[in-house]
């Protein structure tokens, strides 16, 4: 059980229960999510909470090893979760877009640039070898490569680290899909290219509908994009809020500490150290009860360990710990 | 302080795939990485580098580090020619100057353990095998991976993209060296993991005297941890001053641009605003004068005619634009 809102029915995306365990250990322990048609959700949390984990659970694409389990998924009102690997197969890459953390599971070393990019159109939308050049140099030029002719020749390798993540933005977008999700995207982009690409998503959320699942750890980006967030910690969505109430009223005590620990322009004078949250994300054993950020929490009591159920601060806002909406305002 | 790195005039130029029109015509184009540029970075400086995605950051680390050979200019390390380097005092070259790469996927063999991707520095210098283990825990405790037994025996596929990213940050840690470029090091950290390496790698800096090239595009990082900061615009060194200046009072219009576009974590802010307008620039053919001039709004004509010289604005701060450095625009 997760802290989440109440969900549309017509939802682009509707995850509800996912669960990925590796071996012994549970990765992600039952969330619930959905991203509506035109929106941008955001899943933000500490490095190693299972942002990814779940990212690939929903595309189908855990590696060999991991076990998932989901009560429904749903991808513009089908049913997918039980779909045979072929149908999967068929969706990835045309009406679900993908972009990896991992650069290179999105392209393959030994290939051109452009043979890539036209592979991709030829499978999924038949088009002819010229006609799909010219799709892609489109595409590349609209997510801001220049020489884009010169680039479809070029090898992976050959390409600086954000050349590279928007070649699989493009990639990503070639086949105009209904849901993209992005597994930190724009990890590699300088500030100025990266607000060119997120406004290119937004055109294409106005234009098409696309909807996105974007994890990002930059909370100016999520500032900047998300209409919904979702805080993850240790495998479980722990705060879900419209990006509004979250920003003005984050109440779990993590999703405090995450934003604590921005540092503020002109705030943090040298010398100073910045703010951590002390601790690690623990590991979480098969049949865990309670509160699994308690041995962080500086508010940590007995009743932490037992089942917490969700709390609404707002219709808008769910988030799961024993305190009450407010309780921070009495500490600030 | 005495010069550690210093180079002059350094070029890196790679060939590119010729149309048949620039075959016929006996053209070689070439991408101009890295296009001359003068660096000089003391012992126990911590220098930032930033800078548009594909204007020769990461090029410019492999430079210094003698993992790809100049084109052209020349470079010393400790008073000696890099170039000249070869047989043992390469191998101790290596030993002292350490590289965390931009993609941590693929810098680590998939088929290593954790345990011995991170041993490789110590292997490599004959660190007796008693003494790595204890060494190893130390570094990855250091990324705050101090629960080092949980991923010892794993394989990179099995960790998250930030805890990659931090083994890759203890390997190049490990061996102690004297000067480490860090490409992009805390791309994928959450904010509260990201502080708690930024604090590290200032300790690096203050307790160690580690001289460092901190390249990246999250000014946050610059800010903390770099006293002096370049900016790189199409393979040149646009702006060089202490990073408070570059960041409060930056000279450069190309400079302006990138911190007026950070996203902050605030939802006040507008969605839409982008300062520097137009495609990236092109490194192939750059254009004539400054080769910011086809995006800068204050352009005029001296600036398509005249390269603009990197010159004082302050003490110690200098700038590459023909308009707001007074030297520069006395010479008119
Ligand atoms: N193939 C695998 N085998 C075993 N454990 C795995 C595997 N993939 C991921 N894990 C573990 O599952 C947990 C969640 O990983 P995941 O990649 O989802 O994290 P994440 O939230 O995406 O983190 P980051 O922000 O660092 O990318 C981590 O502790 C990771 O070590
Ligand atoms: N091996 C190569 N062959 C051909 N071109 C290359 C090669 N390596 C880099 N380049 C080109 O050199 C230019 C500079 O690349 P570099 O990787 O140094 O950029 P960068 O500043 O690190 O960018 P980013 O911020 O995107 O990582 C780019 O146009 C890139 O495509
Ligand atoms: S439930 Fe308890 S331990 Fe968990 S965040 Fe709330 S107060 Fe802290
Ligand atoms: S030299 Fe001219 S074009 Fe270049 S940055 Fe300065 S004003 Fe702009
Ligand atoms: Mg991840
Ligand atoms: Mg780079």
């Amino acid at each position: 059980m997760s802290a989440t809102l109440k969900r549309s029915t017509n939802a682009t995306l509707e995850v509800e229960g996912l669960r990925v365990s590796f071996g012994g250990m549970e990765a992600v322990r039952g969330i619930d999510l959905s991203v509506e048609r035109g929106e941008t959700h955001c899943l933000v949390g500490e490095s190693g909470c299972g942002k990814s984990a779940s990212a690939l659970a929903i595309m189908g694409l855990l590696p060999g090893g991991a076990r998932r389990s989901v009560r429904r998924l749903g991808f513009a009102g089908d049913e997918i979760g039980k779909l045979s690997e072929r149908r999967m197969a068929r969706l990835r890459g045309d009406r679900i877009g993908m972009i990896f953390q991992d650069p290179m599971t999105s392209l393959n070393p030994a290939y051109t640039i452009g043979s890539q990019m036209t592979e991709v159109l030829r499978r999924h939308r038949g088009l002819a070898r010229d006609k799909a050049a010219e799709r892609a140099v489109a595409m590349l030029d609209r997510v801001g490569v220049t020489a884009p002719g010169m680039r479809l020749g070029q090898f992976p390798h050959q390409l600086s680290g954000g050349l590279r993540q928007r070649v699989m933005i493009a990639m990503a977008l070639l086949c105009e899909p209904t849901l993209l999700i992005a597994d930190e995207p724009t990890t590699a982009l300088d500030v100025t290219v990266q607000a060119q690409t997120l406004r290119l998503l937004a055109e294409l959320q106005r234009e098409l509908g696309l909807a996105v699942l974007l994890i990002t750890h930059d909370l100016g980006v999520v500032a900047r994009v998300a209409h919904r967030v979702s805080v993850m910690y240790a495998g479980e969505i722990v705060e879900q809020a419209t990006t509004e109430a979250l920003f003005a009223a984050p109440t779990h005590p993590y999703t405090r500490g995450l934003l604590d620990a921005i540092p503020v322009p002109g705030k943090v004078r040298r010398g100073d150290k910045l703010g951590s949250i002390p601790g690690i994300v623990p590991r979480i054993p098969a049949g865990f009860v309670g509160c699994a950020f308690r041995d962080r929490c500086a508010f940590a009591e007995p009743v932490c360990a037992s089942n917490i159920p969700p709390q609404f601060a707002s219709p808008d806002h769910a988030y799961r710990c024993r305190m009450a909406p407010d309780w921070w305002r009495a500490t600030a | 302080m005495a010069e550690l790195i210093a180079a002059a005039n350094l070029t890196k130029h790679y060939p590119t795939s010729r149309t048949t029109r620039q075959m016929l015509r006996g053209e070689r184009p070439v991408v101009r990485a890295v296009d001359g540029i003068d660096l000089v970075i003391q012992r126990g400086e911590s220098v930032g580098l930033v800078g548009e995605s594909g204007s020769g950051k990461t090029t410019v680390g492999r430079l210094l580090l003698k993992l790809t050979e100049a084109s052209g200019g020349t470079l010393n390390f400790d008073g000696a020619a890099v170039s000249g380097l070869s047989g043992d005092s390469l191998r101790r070259f290596r030993q002292q100057a350490q590289l965390v790469f931009q993609n941590p996927f693929d810098s680590v063999n998939p088929r290593f353990t954790i345990r011995r991707a991170v041993a490789e520095p110590l292997i490599n210098t004959g660190v007796p095998r008693a003494e790595r283990d204890g060494r190893i825990a130390e570094a990855m405790r250091l990324v705050h991976l101090g629960d080092f037994h949980r991923y010892a025996d794993k394989h990179p596929s099995e960790l998250s993209g930030g805890q990659l990213q931090r083994v890759v940050l203890a390997r190049a840690l490990v061996g102690r060296p004297s000067f480490l470029v860090a490409d992009e090091p805390v791309s994928m950290l959450d904010v509260s993991v990201r502080a708690g390496i930024l604090n590290l790698m200032r300790e690096l800096r203050d307790r160690l005297g580690l001289t460092a090239l901190y390249i990246s595009h999250d000014l946050t990082l610059v800010r903390y941890v770099c006293e002096r900061t370049l900016v790189m615009y199409l393979g040149r060194i646009v702006e060089d001053g202490p990073t408070s200046e570059v960041i409060s009072r930056p000279a450069h219009p190309y400079t302006q641009a990138l911190i007026k576009a950070v996203p902050r974590p605030r939802t006040d802010q507008s969605r839409e605003d982008l300062p520097i307008s137009g495609g990236l620039a092109n490194a192939v053919s750059p254009p004539s004068g400054c080769r910011l001039r086809d995006r800068c709004p204050y352009a005029f004509a001296r600036c398509a005619q005249e390269v603009p010289a990197l010159l004082e604005v302050a003490p110690g701060h200098r700038a590459a634009c023909h308009l707001t450095s007074p030297a520069n625009a006395a010479a008119a």
